[in-house]
């Protein structure tokens, strides 16, 4: 390969004329209350705080701040409609409800995905084809087991935990709400849960579907705040299972919290995943692949594909593909339906990433970025690209949570298995070979959760998802989901 | 030989990924206006029949330069193409436009013939004033495994084109196969000389679709890193509207980038396109469809 050829130019000559989604269709409130018994009532907190778009900065809603009296109502609530009904109502009436809200996501998918969209950053690609779809089939394949879960555990009559506190993060609400809800009451519990502080709106939108759907006050509550709504939740007595999606710090504090009492827990934490690339691999599908891996909704992803590993022999041709296509990638307003990246979610996120990519530059790494223009309100962060990385430094090693790629090289197998073992972390990882062989074998090895071959970010209700060592226990997604959810004999 | 065109993979699963993204652009406005001229620009107007006589090829001549006379700035067609013994009839009707004459030949469409037909069939295209030569691969040889014999009867081929008349070499995807196959036969194609490598004749389903295109157009991405010198790319059959286009031109623009957006470079084989492309413009320009039968039909 020689280095004297001119780079492709992607830029100019034919740009694509903005082409943005509506908003007018969208019913949205100047303010939201919490959802506790089926209704939304006002915080006894009196306490509001401002969600806001970070693509632009202005505020979408005002939204309820959960204290601790809030907490307890919100608790004694699920707690009353489990003793009451629910954990004793017929398994395949429960189901009926969860298709009844599975097909009522579908219905409104285009409003979620544009509130999604605005109050989050993400691309509308994105929430439309991907987060707004996913969180329906949660709800399908979790209402179809209601009704079937003592053929799931044949000799272990599985019981229901009774309450659980469900905590979720900020970069795919809607979806991990439903990862979280649909479960649980295909298994019989009742629930209060808590979306993340940037984007309460599309899990209050689904309690509003959740009361139109006539779910039994109770079942569902959905109580908003900051990370002390959070904490009141974990330490609060009467409920029984927490089930928390987020930082490793902040689930190793949660552990320290529920350790000695009887909540059951699981864990779905930080990731830091190797993705793979032999000499042998469809190249240019790898490219797309690593693309997907770690620019996917700006790479706030727990399983992105943060450090990508690229045989020696290939080096060189593959970053100069991978430079290539990042050239074509459209940073842009989230709403225009040609964006492929979109806001970073918060301006505390946007400050944690700027300060890896310094610390990345300072390591002595090499930085390569998307050129594009950088909208001048809210909070954006071009894709960026480290070469000259070593397995010490802090931008392969920690979990950056943003659009930014960390390369290494390699030389044999064994090499690669022990550097993309060398974390704390065991979430997931991505191999790409033509040779079937080498991707069993490879799978067998790599202690992460998910281990995609020649593709990557690939997620369905039917597959277990979670993590190994430190990013975290239990899993969702499958049958193995509803496990987490049912005490076994 | 063969190693050495059989180096780059291709997961069939990741380039359909990949057009299911090419396709969700969304063009509106002045982007596809300005694509939609573009596909004008980029068109071989064609017509490849048994019964193609002198009158129809005239017709489709004058068709090439005269797109729609209501919207008088429109770009003409690239070139018309045609069979080897229509070429003087279009090379005269077209002499005073800069619309070039393409003639298929090496025994279009089977390319069942011997080596010496083949090369008499392309110096006849040539000497009657074709500027352009669509030429199509000997696939039994192919598939026999038979590679060399496919890359010299190229390379001869390209020997009578010389410089100046540009070689386009039609792989016959539909017959192909695997998109491994559709990969190997072009970089025999590139390596051997070919300006241009084709999907199609048009006579075989499946003809021109957007992941073979993908495949090629990865191929001369890959031949441009390794050697810096740029190939042409040429979707033909089943393109036949303008909506299809426009996503052949986005996975041009994202695959290889602006320097193959030109007529030089990109060509979409087709005899249909082009009205419905004007269907498109002239709803862009005046805000509502129009019937077809304000189009020409030539």
């Amino acid at each position: 390969m020689s280095s004297t050829i001119q780079p492709l130019e992607f830029n100019g000559n034919w740009e694509l004329s903005p082409s943005l989604e509506s908003t007018d269709h969208l019913s949205l409130k100047n303010q939201y209350g919490l959802f506790i018994n089926g209704n939304f009532v006002k915080p006894l907190s009196k306490k509001f705080f401002p969600t806001i778009n970070p693509s632009n900065e202005s505020t979408i809603a005002m939204i309820a701040e959960a204290e601790e009296k809030d907490v307890n109502l919100a608790v004694k609530s699920a707690r009353v409609a489990y003793d009451g009904h629910w954990s004793k109502m017929p398994n395949k009436e429960r189901a009926k409800y969860i298709y009844r809200i599975a097909r009522m996501i579908q219905e409104k998918s285009k409003e979620l995905s544009v509130i999604e969209t605005l109050d989050g950053g993400k691309p509308i690609r994105e929430s439309r084809d991907i987060d707004i779809p996913l969180a329906a089939a949660h709800f399908f394949y979790y209402a179809g087991w209601a009704d079937k879960l003592k053929y799931a555990f044949p000799i272990a009559n599985p019981k229901p935990v009774g309450v659980a506190g469900q905590i979720i993060p900020w970069n795919f609400p809607l979806m991990m709400a439903a990862w979280k809800i649909a479960p649980a009451l295909a298994t019989g519990n009742t629930l209060v849960l808590k979306p993340a502080e940037s984007t309460s709106l599309t899990a209050l939108k689904l309690a509003e579907i959740i009361q139109e759907a006539d779910l039994p006050p109770g079942v569902v509550n959905i109580i908003t705040g900051p990370g002390t709504t959070g904490n009141l939740m974990v330490n609060h007595r009467k409920i029984d299972k927490i089930a928390f999606t987020g930082s490793t710090a902040v689930g190793k504090s949660i552990m320290k919290n529920i350790a000695g009492s009887n909540k059951k827990s699981t864990m779905e934490l930080g990731g830091k995943a190797a993705n793979i690339v032999f000499e042998d691999a469809p190249l240019d599908q790898a490219v797309e692949g690593v693309i997907n891996g770690i620019y996917f909704n700006q790479g706030h992803v727990c399983c992105a594909g943060s450090r990508l590993f690229i045989q020696e022999s290939i080096y060189d041709l593959f970053i100069r593909k991978l430079k290539d296509r990042m050239q074509s990638l459209i940073l842009g307003n989230p709403l225009d339906k040609n964006t492929d990246i979109g806001a970073i979610n918060s301006h505390n996120q946007l400050r944690s990433i700027n300060k890896y990519i310094d610390i990345g530059k300072k390591e002595g790494a090499e930085i390569f970025q998307l050129n594009c223009e950088i909208p001048s309100k809210g909070y954006w962060c071009a894709p960026t690209l480290f070469t000259n990385v070593s397995q010490s430094h802090a931008i392969a090693r920690e979990e950056i949570f943003g659009p930014v790629l960390a390369v290494q090289t390699f030389r044999t197998t064994n090499e690669v298995i022990n550097k993309a073992n060398n974390t704390p972390y065991g979430l997931s990882a991505g191999v790409w070979t033509d040779k079937g062989s080498k991707v069993f074998n490879l799978t067998s090895k790599l202690n992460a959760g998910v281990v995609w071959a020649n593709t990557y970010n690939k997620f369905d209700p039917t597959s277990p998802f979670g993590g190994y060592k430190e990013s975290g226990h239990g899993r969702e997604g499958g049958l193995h989901g509803l496990e987490a959810y049912l005490n076994l004999s | 030989m063969i190693k050495e065109f059989n180096n780059i993979k291709v997961d069939k699963v990741g380039i359909e990924d990949r057009i299911n993204r090419i396709t969700k652009r969304s063009l509106k406005r002045e982007s596809k206006l300005k694509g939609l001229e573009m596909i004008l620009s980029m068109i071989d107007l064609t017509t490849l029949e048994g019964m193609d006589t002198v009158k129809k090829v005239e017709q489709l001549c004058y068709k090439a330069t005269h797109l729609h006379n209501q919207f008088p700035n429109l770009p003409s067609v690239a070139a018309v193409c045609v069979y080897p013994n229509m070429v003087r009839i279009a090379s005269n009707s077209l002499k005073e436009s800069d619309v070039l004459v393409a003639s298929v030949a090496t025994a279009f469409p089977s390319g069942n013939a011997t080596l010496q037909i083949k090369i008499n069939d392309t110096k006849e295209a040539i000497e009657n004033g074709a500027n352009e030569v669509d030429m199509v691969i000997s696939r039994g040889k192919f598939h026999s495994g038979e590679y060399n014999y496919v890359f010299d009867e190229i390379a001869a081929i390209k020997d009578v084109c010389g410089e100046n008349s540009r070689l386009k070499v039609i792989l016959e995807t539909g017959e192909l196969g695997d998109y491994d196959h559709i990969r190997m036969a072009s970089e025999i194609a590139i390596n051997a000389g070919a300006d241009f490598i084709k999907t199609s004749t048009g006579k075989i389903s499946p003809a021109a679709t957007l992941p073979i295109t993908l495949v090629m157009l990865e191929a001369i991405k890959d031949h441009y890193y390794s050697t810096g010198k740029m190939v042409g790319m040429k979707p033909a059959g089943g393109i036949s509207n303008a909506k299809l286009a426009l996503q052949y031109l986005i996975l041009v623009k994202e695959t290889l980038g602006n320097l193959w957006l030109d007529k030089h470079w990109f060509r979409f084989g087709a005899s249909s396109l082009a009205n419905d492309v004007l269907m498109q413009i002239a709803k862009q320009k005046t805000g509502f469809y129009q019937s077809n039968n304000y189009f020409s039909k030539d």
